[in-house]
């Protein structure tokens, strides 16, 4: 699915990723955690595609695709979706309106048929059930006067409904209360089969609890520096990322 | 890669830029009592029409060109335009069927042919080509529930008591350096009259378009509702591309006694100049209205064109519980400049105004919302809600809010909310992250941002409105 090698990447000419290398299979959850500064977020807005991340050596390949060729919006009518840490605010844009137009490029692009507005509102309605947001919702504009909680669960709503091949979350358990997080949670397990893989990029273990990752990963440094199963994560939990750090030191002696 | 496609979308062209290739009747350029009385005389006017025109002109020679607004532009030469101009015609015309064909297939060009708006859209339309009218529509229609539809000129020759009565009685020839020059010079525009309780079976449009180089062209609307009437007007104009600029003074009156509404729409798309901000109209509005007791008017405008706007629709709340309300969408690109806004005086009890001006600006395009709210000792209980917004496409732009408030009375309430945002990179990658390409995204942002606005234009024309911004909105609103 998401074969990473070598990378190093940045912004404004600050280099963040340094070396990453990362394979994600299909099928697969994989979770990326790393202290503040390790450079999560990086790795999730230059495989998105955001300007100003720019990937200066390395590779990424995408489903036998050099993924770091195509245009954002390339990426996502390919399968790539990026469940944002800050949703923006689009006034005036309706909600339903929005993702309609989203689910419709993707499905032009994977040569399906478009739906049509009875079609979608169906599959809309659906997916909604899975994040327990209200039909209100659908009428409101994009992230527009939603609490914190409330738009990540239409990042995950919109997850649901564009159907990625490969869901990377930014940080989505960041301000979360425990139900949200259950929600969330749930809505990546619905999607996660033998087609889909996610990647999940986290700071703390808590997501983890309800969204179980076949591997997780521990990045410092702009690197990918320890890797294991579910088991490293509670690790991580209990020792901290003090103990990455320390071991990273004694291997560089 | 975002920010180019912004750039792309911003530099598109004017790409109503074509020269019908007519005959015209044209008068030497130049502006004196001479040029007066030729053009009344043209006209084939009464005494009285003329004696307005030299009164006004003999005030404007006493007065200032503004410049207080917040636009720069080289002198205008008022001697070296020529102040008429019209395409030469051989007889009067009793159908459409007569109209030149290349007149018809400039309209054509501009999508707005008049069988396909006669079929289709149960509009009728008085086009004004330059500044003669050459085609009337659905006049007889309009006639059976007593409607006066008609070019100003036929108003002069057939309704002379409606149009002494009302002309000058919402801006008196004296108001301002332009609209006292287009009293002076103004050739034709619209006339509408709706008589007392009626309700104007359909929407009425003129679409006026420049066509003769260096052709100031100086409309003149009056349209007059009676007690209890109500009409929906709809303006709207593209002008083909020109390289000198062309000088544009228009007058707009609204009158709506007792319980009379009218609603006025205007899109307009007139040439904003080239790239490098050469060329381009100059277009300097009085637009006003007078309401009466219980009256409503309304305001609704798309500007999406000319190299300078200067421009001001206008509510005197003369009788109690009368309403004013102010829609706007203004969008500058390239060096185009606009300085628009609204007034609304209070002067009844009771009267409520409301305004929602929108401005986009891209490019190096400047912009500027002023806006005055006036409540007069007599305006008990008056209310006002004010919101600007200004949304910025790149870095080279500008836009600017004056709000002006006087407030005389203490029942007031007043609310003005005002914002600025940039159409920003974290807008645009999150649309394209979710497979939407960049242009579609900038449409979408941009008309949800004028959502409110484009909400109280008449169907057709808000259809027209976002064809103007350059984007589709593909079914976004309801």
């Amino acid at each position: 699915m998401l074969d990473i090698k070598d990378l190093y990447a940045g912004i404004d000419g600050k280099e963040i990723l340094k070396g990453l290398t990362l394979h994600v299979g299909t099928g697969e959850v994989h979770a990326i955690m790393g202290p503040n500064g390790s450079g999560k977020s990086t790795l999730a807005n230059v495989l998105a595609g955001r300007p100003k991340y720019v990937a200066t050596s390395g590779t990424v390949t995408y489903q036998g695709k050099d993924l770091l060729a195509l245009p954002a919006e390339e990426r996502a009518r390919e399968g790539v979706f990026l469940a944002m840490q800050y949703p923006v605010e689009i006034p005036g844009v309706n909600n339903i309106y929005f993702l309609k137009a989203a689910l419709n490029s993707v499905r032009k692009h994977q040569g399906q048929e478009e739906l049509d507005a009875m079609e979608f509102l169906q599959l809309a309605r659906e997916k909604m059930k899975l994040v327990d947001l209200d039909e209100a919702f659908m009428n409101r504009s994009v992230n527009e006067g939603f609490s914190g909680g409330e738009k990540k669960r239409n990042e995950i709503f919109q997850m649901a409904v564009l159907d990625p091949k490969l869901a990377i979350l930014d940080e989505t358990d960041s301000g979360l209360d425990i139900d949200a997080l259950r929600i969330v949670a749930e809505g990546v397990n619905a999607l996660a089969s033998e087609k889909h893989s996610v990647l999940v990029i986290t700071h703390y273990q808590r997501l983890l609890k309800y969204l179980v990752p076949d591997f997780v990963h521990v990045l410092a440094d702009g690197r990918i520096v320890k890797s294991g199963g579910k088991e490293l994560a509670e690790e991580l939990e209990q020792k901290g990322y003090e103990w990455i750090e320390g071991e990273m030191a004694t291997a560089s002696r | 890669m975002s920010s180019t496609t912004i750039e792309q979308i911003a530099s598109q062209e004017y790409k109503y830029g074509f020269i019908t290739d007519i005959e015209a009747d044209q008068a030497p350029p130049g502006l004196n009592e001479d040029i007066i009385r030729l053009i009344s005389a043209k006209k084939n006017e009464p005494e009285w029409m003329l004696a307005f025109r030299l009164k006004a002109f003999r005030h404007w020679l006493t007065m200032k060109e503004p410049t207080w607004a917040n636009i720069k532009y080289g002198p205008i030469d008022y001697q070296a335009t020529s102040y008429y101009s019209a395409p030469k015609q051989k007889k009067k015309l009793n159908s459409l069927d007569e109209v030149d064909p290349e007149l018809r297939a400039t309209f054509a060009k501009l999508g707005i042919s008049l069988e396909e708006q006669k079929r289709l859209s149960n509009v009728a339309v008085d086009a004004v080509f330059d500044s003669v009218s050459v085609a009337t529509t659905f006049r007889t229609e309009l006639a059976k529930v007593g409607v006066i539809f008609c070019s100003f000129s036929d108003a002069v020759q057939n309704h002379p008591d409606l149009v002494k009565k009302y002309l000058g009685s919402v801006v008196p020839y004296t108001d301002n350096f332009f609209a006292t020059l287009n009293s002076a010079v103004f050739t034709d525009g619209s006339f509408c009259y709706i008589p007392k309780g009626v309700r104007c079976p359909m929407e009425l449009s003129t679409y006026f378009r420049i066509n003769s180089a260096n052709t100031g062209q100086f409309e003149r609307t009056l349209i007059v509702a009676d007690e209890g009437a109500t009409v929906s007007y709809l303006e709207g104009c593209t002008a083909p591309m020109r390289d000198e600029n062309q000088l544009h003074a228009a007058v707009v009156e609204l009158v709506a006694l007792d319980n009379a509404s009218i609603k006025y729409s205007t899109v307009q798309n007139w040439y904003p100049g080239d790239k490098e901000g050469r060329g381009g109209i100059y277009n300097f509005v009085t637009k006003r209205g007078k309401a009466f007791k219980n009256a409503k008017l309304s305001w609704t405008q798309v500007e999406t064109g000319s190299a300078i706007t200067w421009k001001y629709p206008s509510c005197i709340l003369q009788g109690d519980n009368s309403i004013g309300e102010f829609y706007s969408v203004a969008l500058t690109n390239h060096h185009q400049q606009a300085d628009t806004g609204t007034k609304m005086i209070h002067l009844g009890k009771n009267t409520r105004s409301t305004i929602v001006s929108k401005g986009i600006s891209a490019g190096r395009g400047q912009q500027t919302y002023r806006g005055e709210v006036k409540i007069m000792k007599s305006a008990e209980g008056a209310r006002n809600y004010s919101q600007c917004d200004s949304l910025l496409l790149g870095d080279k732009c500008g836009a600017h809010t004056f709000p002006y408030i006087e407030v005389r009375n203490s029942t007031a309430k007043m609310e003005h909310e005002a914002s600025t945002s940039k159409i920003g990179e974290d807008q645009l990658f999150y649309c394209q992250q979710r497979g939407i390409s960049a242009e579609d995204a900038v449409s979408m942002i941009v008309n949800g941002f004028c959502r409110e606005v484009f909400k109280e234009l008449p169907m057709e024309f808000a259809v027209e409105a976002t064809k103007l911004l350059g984007v589709s909105l593909e079914g976004s609103v309801g």
